[in-house]
C-alpha cells in the first residue's frame, strides 16, 4: 500500500513546497495550528522537528528554535500527544525529523508502532546510518508504512547514492551544498554539476533539495532541479516575527511560491 | 571479552559511527586509511623521531617515594606531565597532523576542554605550518586563559561556543558542524577517545604509547611487567586509553578510571557518566551518556575543564560494563586536596584533571607489597589561578 509520500508523488511530480518546523516553537502547543495553516496556505509536506538538545547538523536558527522548544516542554510523547487526531483534520503528508538519541530513549519500535497508528507517513533520522538501518530497523519501517529519508550531499559518492536509493522508498533528501542548516551565503544554491549528475543516475525514488532554501528565487532554482525544494530555517525566522501565527505563515509561503499556483 | 574494536567499529555495544550523511565521506576515508598509513615505515619514523626529540618521550616512570609512605604502597607516577605542551594530549596531536597531512588536508580544526589539546594541535598546526582553528566553550575560555594566550601566540584562531553549557560538549558540536561545512579541505583532530569510529580506537593507538613505555619501565623497576593497579582520570578516556591499552588483556592488572563527581553525584553538578549515564548517543557514538529521560544531553559539571563531559569514549562504556576497569569518582573539593598533597609530598603541581586520578589512591585498598601506576597526564600551570583562588597560602 502507498502512503501519502508515495501518492503525493505519484500526482504531483514537480514544483512540491515542504516545509519543516520544529515542534514547541514558538510555543508549546502551536505544533497543530502550524500544521493545519500549512496545508490552508498550499504546502505539500510537513517536516515535524523533534527538537535534541544537541543538533549536530543544524545552524544557529535550529540550534535555537530546538532549545526554546525543549525549555517550553516539547517531548516525543507531548508531541504524540498533540497528533492524537491530527488525520481526522488533515491528509497532508507528515515526516518526523530528529536525531536517533531522544528517538532511543523512547523506544525505537514504540516509537514507530505509535507514529504509524497516528498516521505518521515516513522518518528522518540524520544520524541513523545506513548500515544499521538495513541491519536493525528496515523491516520496522516497513511493518510500520513509514518511508525512511535518507540525506546525501555533493560529496556522497555515487555507489552510496545507489544502496540509499535501494533501501528507500519516499524520496531522497538532496542537501545543497556542504553545510548544516541554514546557511544562506550567496543567493544561488544552484549547484548543477551536482543535481544533474544525481539527475543522470536514473534513480527510483523522486529527490528533494533542501538546506539553505530561503526564498522564492532559491525555492524555483531548486525546483528545476529536483521534485520540490524543502525549507526549514527561513520558515522558523518567519515563525518568530511580530504578528499572529497565521499572518507570518500565509506572508511567508506567499512570499515563496509568489504567482506560482500551488 | 575482548577489548579491542570489532569491524564495525564497536566495543561491545558501544561505539559506531552515528553521523548525520554529511559527515560520511570524511569518516569514511579515514576509516578505509587510518590503519593503512599508521603501519606505513615513514610514518612510523616521522611519527617517532617527533615523539623523542620534540615531545620528549619516553616519559620517565618516577618512584613517589613520600606519597607512597603516606599510603604505604609503591606508587609510580607516569609523567606525561613533562611532555611538550604539558600532558599526554601532544601524543594524539603529533599522530593525527601526520595523518591529515598524508590525507592531504589543509586546515585542521579542534575541540578543546581544559585547552590543553587545543594548545597540542596548535603546537603541531605551527610545526607543520598549517592553519589551526580551535572550538573552545565560553566558560572554559574564561577558566583556563593561560592556554588560550598559548593557542593565540602559536597562531590558531580560538572560537567560543556560546551555546549549551558552553563548556566541552559544545565545542565539540561547534568542531562537528565545522567540518560539516568545510568537509574537502578540513581535517578533524579529536582530542579524546570519543566521537565516531575511527576515531575512538586511532586516538587508542596514538595514546598507547604510555602503558607501552609503562610496561618497560616497569620490568626494570620492579622486575614485572605488570602492576597490580593503573589508575588515570577519564574525561573522554584518552588518557585512561592510553595507560590500560597494553594491559587490557591482562586481568591481573586491575584498571581504574577515575570520573569527576563535581559537587557530589547526587548534586546535581557533576560529571560522573558511568554512575549518571544511560546508553545513548553522542558525537556519533553510542555510548554511555549523562541525559534526561526523553533523550536531552544534560549539561554536566565539573571544577575540572577537561572532565566536564557528559559521556565517555565508547572503550570506557564497555570496560564499566563488562567490569573490566572499576570506576571511581572524585568531588571537586577532594581533587584540590589531592593537587596540595602531591605538590607538598613530591614537589609536583598536577593539572586538575589528574588531580582526580591522584585522589583515588586512598581508595584502591592497595597492600604495601602492591604497585600503583597513577597516569599523571598533565602539569597545573593551567590551574594556577584556580588553585590560587581556592587556597590560603597565608602562613602556610
Ligand atoms: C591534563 C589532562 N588530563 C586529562 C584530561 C581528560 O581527557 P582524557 O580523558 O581524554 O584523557 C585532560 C583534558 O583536557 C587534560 O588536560
Amino acid at each position: 500500500m502507498e502512503n501519502r509520500i508515495q501518492q503525493l508523488f505519484a500526482q504531483k511530480p514537480k514544483g512540491l513546497l515542504s516545509v519543516y518546523f520544529t515542534a514547541g516553537f514558538p510555543s508549546l502547543e502551536d505544533t497543530v495550528p502550524i500544521i493545519l495553516e500549512l496545508e490552508k496556505n498550499g504546502v505539500d509536506l510537513i517536516e515535524i522537528g523533534m527538537p535534541f538538545s544537541d543538533p549536530l547538523a543544524d545552524g544557529p536558527t535550529i540550534q535555537q528554535s530546538s532549545e526554546v522548544a525543549i525549555r517550553n516542554g516539547m517531548t516525543i510523547p507531548k508531541l504524540f500527544a498533540q497528533l492524537q487526531d491530527i488525520r481526522q483534520h488533515t491528509q497532508i503528508p507528515l515526516v518526523l525529523m530528529g536525531y536517533l538519541n531522544p528517538v532511543m530513549q523512547y523506544g525505537v519500535e514504540r516509537f514507530m508502532q505509535k507514529a504509524s497508528e497516528l498516521g505518521i507517513d515516513g522518518l528522518i533520522l540524520p544520524d541513523l546510518p545506513l548500515s544499521d538501518y538495513v541491519r536493525e530497523y528496515k523491516e520496522l519501517f516497513e511493518q510500520n508504512g513509514l518511508s525512511n529519508i535518507f540525506l546525501i550531499t555533493p560529496q556522497t559518492p555515487e555507489q552510496r547514492i545507489r544502496e540509499i536509493d535501494a533501501h528507500t522508498n519516499g524520496f531522497i533528501y538532496m542537501v545543497s551544498s556542504a553545510s548544516v542548516t541554514g546557511s544562506t551565503t550567496g543567493q544561488s544554491v544552484v549547484n548543477t554539476g551536482y543535481f544533474e549528475r544525481v539527475n543522470g543516475m536514473g534513480l527510483r525514488n523522486p529527490g528533494i533539495i533542501g538546506f539553505g532554501i530561503h526564498n522564492h528565487e532559491t525555492f524555483t532554482q531548486a525546483c528545476n532541479h529536483a521534485s520540490g525544494a524543502i525549507i526549514g530555517s527561513a520558515f522558523i525566522k518567519a515563525l518568530a516575527k511580530e504578528g499572529s501565527l497565521t499572518e507570518n505563515i500565509s506572508t511567508f509561503i506567499q512570499s515563496i511560491r509568489q504567482n506560482e499556483i500551488a | 571479552m575482548k577489548y579491542s574494536v570489532d569491524e564495525n567499529g564497536f566495543y561491545g555495544k558501544f561505539g559506531g559511527a552515528y553521523v548525520p550523511e554529511m559527515l560520511f565521506p570524511n569518516v569514511e576515508e579515514l576509516r578505509e586509511n587510518y590503519l593503512k598509513i599508521m603501519a606505513e615505515p615513514d610514518f612510523q619514523e616521522e611519527m617517532q623521531s617527533l615523539l623523542r626529540d620534540y615531545v620528549g618521550r619516553p616519559t620517565p616512570l618516577y618512584f613517589a617515594k613520600r606519597l607512597s609512605e603516606k599510603y604505604n604502597t609503591n606508587i609510580y607516577l607516569k609523567r606525561e606531565d613533562l611532555n611538550h605542551t604539558g600532558a599526554h594530549k601532544i601524543n594524539n596531536t603529533i599522530g593525527q597532523i601526520l595523518l591529515a597531512k598524508r590525507l592531504g588536508k589543509t586546515r585542521i580544526i579542534a575541540e578543546t576542554g581544559a585547552g590543553q589539546h587545543g594548545v597540542a594541535t596548535a603546537t603541531v598546526c605551527a610545526l607543520m605550518n598549517l592553519e589551526c582553528i580551535v572550538y573552545m566553550g565560553e566558560v572554559d575560555i574564561e577558566r583556563q586563559a593561560p592556554n588560550v594566550a598559548r593557542m593565540n601566540m602559536l597562531g590558531a584562531t580560538v572560537v567560543p561556543a556560546a551555546s549549551g553549557s558552553k563548556t566541552l560538549k559544545d565545542a565539540t558540536n561547534e568542531a562537528i558542524r565545522d567540518w560539516i561545512n568545510n568537509p574537502e579541505d578540513t581535517y578533524y583532530i579529536i582530542g579524546s577517545v570519543v566521537g565516531p569510529h575511527p576515531y575512538p580506537d586511532m586516538v587508542a593507538r596514538f595514546q598507547a604509547v604510555i602503558s607501552e613505555e609503562m610496561k618497560a619501565q616497569l620490568l626494570e623497576k620492579t622486575g614485572s611487567e605488570n602492576p597490580d593497579y593503573v589508575v588515570a582520570c577519564v574525561g573522554g578516556g584518552s588518557n585512561a586509553a592510553g595507560a590500560f591499552y597494553h594491559y587490557l588483556d591482562t586481568p591481573e592488572v586491575k584498571l581504574v578510571a577515575v570520573e569527576a563527581a563535581g559537587l557530589g553525584i547526587d548534586s546535581g553538578e557533576s560529571a560522573a557518566t558511568s554512575v549518571l549515564g544511560k546508553e545513548g548517543i553522542i558525537h556519533g557514538s553510542r555510548t554511555l551518556l549523562m541525559q534526561t529521560e526523553d533523550g536531552q544531553v544534560t549539561e554536566p559539571y565539573s571544577i575540572s575543564a577537561g572532565l566536564d563531559y557528559p559521556g565517555v569514549g565508547p572503550l570506557h562504556a564497555h570496560l564499566h560494563q563488562s567490569g573490566r576497569a572499576i570506576f571511581e569518582s572524585i568531588t571537586d573539593e577532594e581533587a584540590l586536596q589531592a593537587v596540595l598533597e602531591l605538590t607538598r609530598l613530591e614537589g609536583i603541581i598536577p593539572a586538575l584533571e589528574t588531580a582526580h586520578a591522584l585522589a583515588a589512591i586512598g581508595r584502591l585498598g592497595a597492600k604495601p607489597e602492591e604497585v600503583v601506576v597513577i597516569n599523571l597526564s598533565g602539569r597545573g600551570d593551567k590551574d594556577l589561578a584556580t588553585y590560587l583562588d581556592r587556597f590560603n597560602f597565608d602562613g602556610k
